[in-house]
């Protein structure tokens, strides 16, 4: 039977095909293209004579000696300081994932475990509020945060981050508590542990795979935010995204839109490294919601 | 789970929420009420060769020492609301005195700055929205048909256009179809027009911002949908064989209906997230044809011209009214499925 499934006329399986590899140029060239790009001059990348600079990289060689270059790279991490913002990007990232995990799972657990009417009416009120767009949300801080003297510190803008954070990473724990079975921890508590007690020592252990898959898209959202960055930092501890949007102002003037695509590239590959390695929990998060309900 | 433990697991979460969530949409809806003061004048005599005049001047002391007493700025009520930069209601009233047909009108309402915003943010969600779904779909449809082998790798590559920052994948687009990139160089030699732009054509931008929404977003609908297709059960299709389904009514009738819970959710993330559509702007510096709401709340906080409070928080009131009125349907729906389980 399962051959009859299978079984499929020569000419729609081509169009299949057709249609798969054209998606997937679609999505995968714009990022090869830039990486190779991102170490030619930019005679080559943004070449008004002739695209196949871009590939052979003619002006390079002739500007440089040889055919690829890493003065994008050097101008935006030596020169315009970019390993600072990269610096910044990593405590944000990490101090954001960290604390978001730690409130999110003890929250979540309570929203999984409780069953009254209330935890229903939390999560609906987090729905809402996850579909607050995050700039409404600054433009109420930062009146209070100047005259608090708060703008412009990198703690400012991971606890802002971590609240912005706190109604997706609710659902998605939630739900993968659902999956826990109940009998765990009450067993635990009919032995004598408080509620605590048997979260720490008996669901802690187990819920690992539902944190990290929930750490992933927390790690996600801080290293990819912009509009929080932007706002709440100053240009002396911007972070990666900001920063980039900073080098189009001033780098285009002098002629150096390089850095920019170099920084770009730079930015991007953490993200590469994370999809390869994190594919499986990735497809699993995004589906998780999805699929329960 | 006793009310007082759940009141302590969720506590830290809570407050979390509360401060930097619920908070701020107060506090924007008492900023919005608020106009920055004027600068405080005063008449000073001024002396010179040919006799005294009365000359009136800006009081610097005067100005700082009323912004640092109330840093809110003077009470304005709805004004901010009704003003040009916003609902614009005397603006919209003189139009459509002085306009003779409808597209004059709506010509006259493109240029407030609100309008224009609005138009942008709801064209934006409305046609991008239904295309994730559709390209999704299809592609979630022809990897689900690839072999074994090369799903994994396709997988990897398809996601790459969603998990990249907003503003860095607008970027990578961006520098390709410059008109020195190899997108928008090879689109003037196809079309044989030496001067085609992009940037330059309002129509083109739009098309441009809606293929960068549809490209970065449609690789979360074909997970979803790919997901699914997972767990349509075999033997109806193999059943729908039987009796002699061709391959598109199998996909009509038996995938299609499997797949409807995951449309709505797609749907649901896509429209919320759609709606606050803001990175793609900054990154394809489309400010001139194409803004969004949330465009515009940024460039009143930090667009260079000075930081307008009220006017922000009066567009972030009546963004927050809009996504208001787009989850109001799924809500309603939620709030009768948890009901009907109750009883």
């Amino acid at each position: 039977m399962s051959e009859l499934i299978h079984r499929r006329s020569k000419s729609f399986t081509a169009l299949i095909w057709v249609f798969v590899l054209f998606w997937i140029m679609l999505a995968g060239f714009p990022f090869l293209w830039t990486m190779w790009g991102s170490f030619k001059v930019q005679g080559d990348f943004f070449s008004k004579a002739d695209w196949a600079y871009a590939i052979n990289g003619l002006r390079t060689q002739i500007e440089t000696g040889s055919s690829f270059t890493g003065d994008g790279y050097h101008g935006a991490w030596i020169t315009k300081s970019f390993w600072q913002a990269a610096l910044n990007t990593m405590i944000v990232v990490v101090s954001v994932v960290i604390i978001s995990l730690t409130l999110g799972t003890l929250g979540g657990y309570a929203l999984a475990r409780s069953g009254k009417k209330y935890a229903f009416y939390l999560l609906m009120l987090a729905l809402v509020f996850r579909a607050m767009p995050h700039i409404t949300l600054v433009s109420g801080y930062l009146l209070p945060f100047f005259e608090w003297n708060l703008w412009g510190h990198l703690p400012t803008a991971i606890i802002v981050m971590v609240a912005i954070n706190q109604p997706f990473t609710l659902w998605m724990l939630h739900s993968f508590f659902l999956n826990i079975p109940k009998d765990l921890d009450e067993s635990a508590m009919v032995d004598g542990c408080t509620r605590f007690q048997a979260f720490r020592r008996v669901i802690v252990p187990v819920m690992w795979p539902g944190v990290i898959t929930t750490g992933l898209f927390s790690f996600l959202l801080a290293y990819n935010d912009f509009t929080v960055t932007a706002t709440l930092l100053n240009n002396s501890n911007q972070t990666m995204v900001p920063k980039i949007a900073s080098f189009l102002g001033t780098t285009q003037v002098e002629g150096n839109v390089m850095f920019a695509v170099a920084a770009v590239v730079s930015a991007t590959a953490p993200l590469f490294i994370l999809v390869m390695f994190f594919q499986r929990q990735i497809v699993s998060g995004l589906t998780a919601g999805a699929v329960k309900g | 789970m006793k009310n007082r433990t759940f009141f302590w697991f969720i506590l830290p979460s809570l407050v979390a929420m509360v401060l930097f969530i619920a908070l701020p949409i107060g506090s924007v809806f008492i900023q919005s009420l608020y106009i920055e003061h004027g600068a405080v004048l005063k008449e000073v005599k001024s002396c010179g060769p040919f006799g005294c005049k009365d000359e009136v001047q800006i009081d610097v002391a005067a100005t700082s020492q009323l912004k640092e007493e109330k840093p809110l700025g003077k009470f304005n009520g709805f004004g901010t609301y009704t003003n040009r930069n916003h609902l614009a209601v005397t603006e919209l009233k003189s139009a459509w005195n002085d306009s003779a047909n409808w597209s004059i009108y709506f010509s006259k309402v493109y240029n407030l700055p609100f309008y224009r915003a609005l138009a942008f943010t709801l064209t934006y969600t409305f046609i991008v929205t239904p295309l994730v779904l559709l390209l999704g779909f299809f592609i979630a449809l022809g990897v689900n048909s690839l072999p074994k082998k090369l799903k994994g790798p396709t997988i990897f590559v398809s996601l790459l256009p969603m998990i990249v920052t907003p503003l860095i994948g607008s970027l990578i687009l961006f520098w390709m179809i410059d008109s020195k990139g190899i997108l928008g160089a090879s689109l003037q030699w196809l079309l044989d027009d030496p001067n085609l732009s992009l940037k330059a054509s309002p129509a083109l931008t739009w098309i441009m911002l809606i293929i960068y929404g549809v490209w970065h977003s449609a690789p979360f609908a074909f997970i979803v949908f790919y997901a699914g297709l997972q767990t349509v059960p075999s033997e109806t299709i193999e059943a729908a064989m039987i009796d002699g389904a061709s391959r598109w009514e199998r996909t009509r009738y038996v995938v299609l209906p499997h797949l409807v819970p995951l449309i709505v959710f797609i749907s649901l993330i896509q429209l919320m997230d759609n709606f606050r559509v803001f990175e793609p702007i900054v990154g394809f510096s489309a400010q001139a044809s194409a803004t969004s709401l949330s465009w515009i709340i940024y460039n009143d906080l930090a667009g260079g011209e000075g930081t307008f409070f009220g006017s922000a928080g009066a567009t972030s009131v009546l963004t927050i009214l809009g996504v208001a009125v787009l989850l109001i349907p799924v809500l309603i729906r939620t709030w009768n499925d948890f009901n009907r389980k109750a009883v």
